[in-house]
């Protein structure tokens, strides 16, 4: 197991790491989920000795690295810009770090040629990286950081540069080859929550330098703990509706008064927060709203909308078109809302309150 | 502002030589939005720069409002261009670079003034005018190429080679809306080129598919989603891919043999070469019992849907579901397609 402890970095005042804790199983990913800036790649190459964070504890199987320098730490690094040799054949650029720590050359070759077979690529070993497509060049460096097997594997954003029909193929790629190095323990920092959670076997958040909440894909994006974690974990953006709850029932700011029992749970008085997800608004109802922008992606519409002043955000599962500045009615499913507290503390379903 | 014809266009790069551009016929409308969509080497770039002027085709013309322009060079064709670097002149302000198209044409200041004021207020750079542009962010400066090309009142057309490409993903979706109003206000034709299916997709009220120098589909967002004209356009949009099992010809009806898919079969299509198609977000869980059933190879949690692989004899098929079905790797799962979900593919085109 590859256990952070409490890391702390500070570069010119400004805290890139706040006090990180995060333990990786060997033979799982765990991703990392944050927006540009969090501290994962910080994070990252504090692992690898690029960084030396001020205080806290590097360990891999109970063994400290804490004073190891970088050169010496087993790991191998994929960066979202692939960098490849440009002067060495695809075979060579792979073949380079086996060779470097003194494998013989022909071995190194072979082992090399194996590795791009398997990433897809056995009939450009002769070519340039420069004569390869740009998901073909980041497969090229994916397979030299694998050929290496080396017990920890640090991926930063690796996909970020490629088209998404060519991300969706390398992630998949990604994971049947990380099934066939099982003793590998794998971090794959990434700002894109589908992403996180599609290729997570425990996905931590991260914000401003600290981890948020870190657990199985599915509980920590169906219970987010805290607000900012609900904001971090969610794509297209989750709807934060300020609500208050009044002797006579649910007012949501903005909005107005809504119908008894919306939310579907009992909540004492009190300023709340509810948290409602792209996918549980609806059109065809009677919230009326104006459409600002429609992006279709994959499969998929976001249609950011504005209800009086306020922006909401409504996925559909189809590709749709919404004309710029038309009228829709909207639906908003309350009964599937997350709530959090005047404290922007998670309430959990099934919570009693006096 | 201007209909774009081609006309029996195409393009070889040297006599005799393979076509990069296949022969094709397109009106793009008055004021319409347009995306050439296509991974690099598809011929978008090729047709882009017909258009633009910047090359000259082999064969046919390009017209814009009926006059042939085919042989006329860039300077001449009234369209403004934003590229995917932003070209701005950095000596100037803001409001020199956004004016500067005027002042070559002789135009009189004060008009030259209240013009680029008015495009200034338009997109945002009012507060801008009076600084060094080189001085701008990145989407700034894109934002005043764009302002250059809208500035001249007899633009016939808005060329975008993808504009988007060096923005940050914060201010992307900031200068897709931008784009978006500035089409429904001014409507001025815009074409767009660019690899990416979301841009392409968000940007364009129609997008033309192209691969190995020809046009796959030209539609609108919606018809390339749900009647894609080839298979390739099948995988190319949508994620998953759109999925395809070969179907043979029974009783006059195209049968995926061992699951309950199936189509009738259009008079005297010859019965080789079929494949039945959906899409992975059509398919509805059903328990035991449905169209088809087969055994769960993978699983992938997405957040608010899980994908799921679903394995049979006939092939593999991946399909979209809310999370919380309560699937493992290994369980038998079944689902329905309504028959309106299905297509139908002979030799990787689309037949019904």
């Amino acid at each position: 197991m590859l256990v952070l402890r409490d890391l702390s970095l500070t570069e010119g005042g400004v805290p890139h790491l706040a006090g990180v804790s995060v333990e990786a199983e060997p033979g799982r990913m765990t991703t990392l989920l944050g927006r540009t800036g969090a501290g994962k790649t910080t994070l990252l190459r504090a692992v690898a000795g690029l960084v030396q964070p001020q205080s806290g504890q590097i360990s891999l199987a109970g063994a400290d690295w804490s004073r190891l320098p970088p050169w010496r730490r087993p790991v191998a690094m994929v960066t979202q810009q692939f960098i490849n040799y440009p002067h060495l054949s695809v075979l060579d650029n792979v073949a380079f770090p086996l060779i470097r720590r003194g494998e013989p050359r022909e071995a190194a070759r072979e082992a090399a040629a194996a590795m791009l077979g398997r990433v897809g690529l056995a009939q450009m070993t002769g070519r340039r990286p420069a004569a390869l497509s740009g998901g073909q060049q980041q497969r090229v460096a994916i397979a030299r950081a694998l050929v290496k097997r080396a017990p920890v594997l640090l991926l930063d954003e690796p996909f970020v540069n490629l088209d998404y029909k060519l991300r969706e193929g390398l992630r998949e790629e990604l994971a049947e080859l990380l099934q066939s190095q099982s003793g590998t323990v794998a971090l794959y920092a990434t700002t894109d929550p589908r992403e996180a959670l599609q290729m997570g076997d425990c996905t931590v958040l991260i914000a401003e330098g600290r981890v948020l909440q870190a657990g199985p894909p599915c509980a920590v994006f169906g219970a987010p703990a805290t607000l900012a974690a609900a904001r971090v974990v969610n794509d297209p953006p989750i709807n934060l509706l300020a609500a208050e709850i009044t002797q006579s029932g649910l007012v949501l700011d903005h909005l107005g008064p809504q119908s008894a029992g919306a939310t579907g749970r009992a909540l004492p008085p009190g300023r709340y927060t509810l948290g409602l997800r792209a996918e549980d608004i609806r059109s065809g109802g009677p919230l009326p709203a104006r459409v600002a922008l429609t992006e279709v992606s994959g499969s998929e519409t976001v249609t950011h909308l504005v209800a009086g002043a306020l922006p909401l955000v409504m996925l559909e599962r189809a590709v749709t078109d919404h004309r710029l500045g038309s009228e829709l009615g909207l639906m908003l499913d309350l009964g599937k809302a997350l709530v959090f507290g005047a404290d922007g503390a998670l309430i959990p379903k099934g919570a009693s309150h006096g | 502002m201007a209909e774009i014809r081609l006309q029996e266009l195409a393009h070889a790069y040297a006599p005799g030589a393979p076509h990069a551009l296949k022969p094709l016929d397109m009106t793009w409308r008055d004021g319409g939005t347009y995306a050439l969509l296509g991974p690099s080497g598809c011929g978008k770039s090729t047709m882009f720069n017909i258009v633009s002027g910047l090359l000259h085709p082999s064969e046919g013309r390009v017209l814009f409002d009926g006059q042939d322009v085919t042989r006329l060079g860039t300077g001449q064709r009234n369209i403004a261009q934003v590229f995917q670097v932003p070209v701005i002149y950095r000596s100037m302000t803001v409001g020199q670079n956004l004016g500067f198209p005027l002042a070559c044409r002789g135009v009189p200041a004060p008009r030259i003034r209240r013009r680029v004021e008015a495009i200034a207020e338009r997109l945002g750079l009012a507060p801008l005018l009076k600084r060094p542009a080189n001085a701008l962010t990145a989407d700034q400066k894109q934002l005043v190429s764009l302002g250059r090309g809208l500035v001249r009142e007899d633009v016939a057309a808005i060329l975008l080679d993808e504009p988007l490409t060096v923005i940050d993903p914060q201010q992307k979706f900031e200068l897709r809306r931008i784009l978006k109003e500035i089409n429904a206000e001014f409507r001025v034709t815009m074409v767009l080129v660019t690899h990416d299916q979301t841009e392409a997709m968000t940007f364009a009220e129609e997008v033309i598919v192209m691969n190995h120098g020809e046009v796959v589909q030209a539609g609108r967002p919606r018809d390339l989603f749900e009647r894609p004209a080839t298979t390739h356009v099948g995988h190319f949009i949508g994620s998953p891919a759109m999925n395809f099992l070969p179907a043979l010809a029974v009783a006059g009806r195209a049968v995926v043999p061992g699951t309950g898919l199936s189509l009738s079969l259009p008079d005297g299509l010859p019965a080789d070469g079929l494949m039945l198609g959906f899409r992975p977000e059509h398919a509805r869980f059903s328990g035991a019992s449905g169209a088809m059933r087969g055994r769960v190879a993978r699983l992938w949690f997405e957040g608010l849907d899980e994908i799921v692989a679903l394995s049979h004899p006939a092939g593999e098929v991946r399909l979209r579901a809310p999370a919380g079905q309560g699937l493992a790797p290994g369980d038998t799962a079944a689902f329905t397609l309504r028959d309106t979900a299905l297509r139908l593919y002979r030799n990787g085109r689309l037949v019904a």
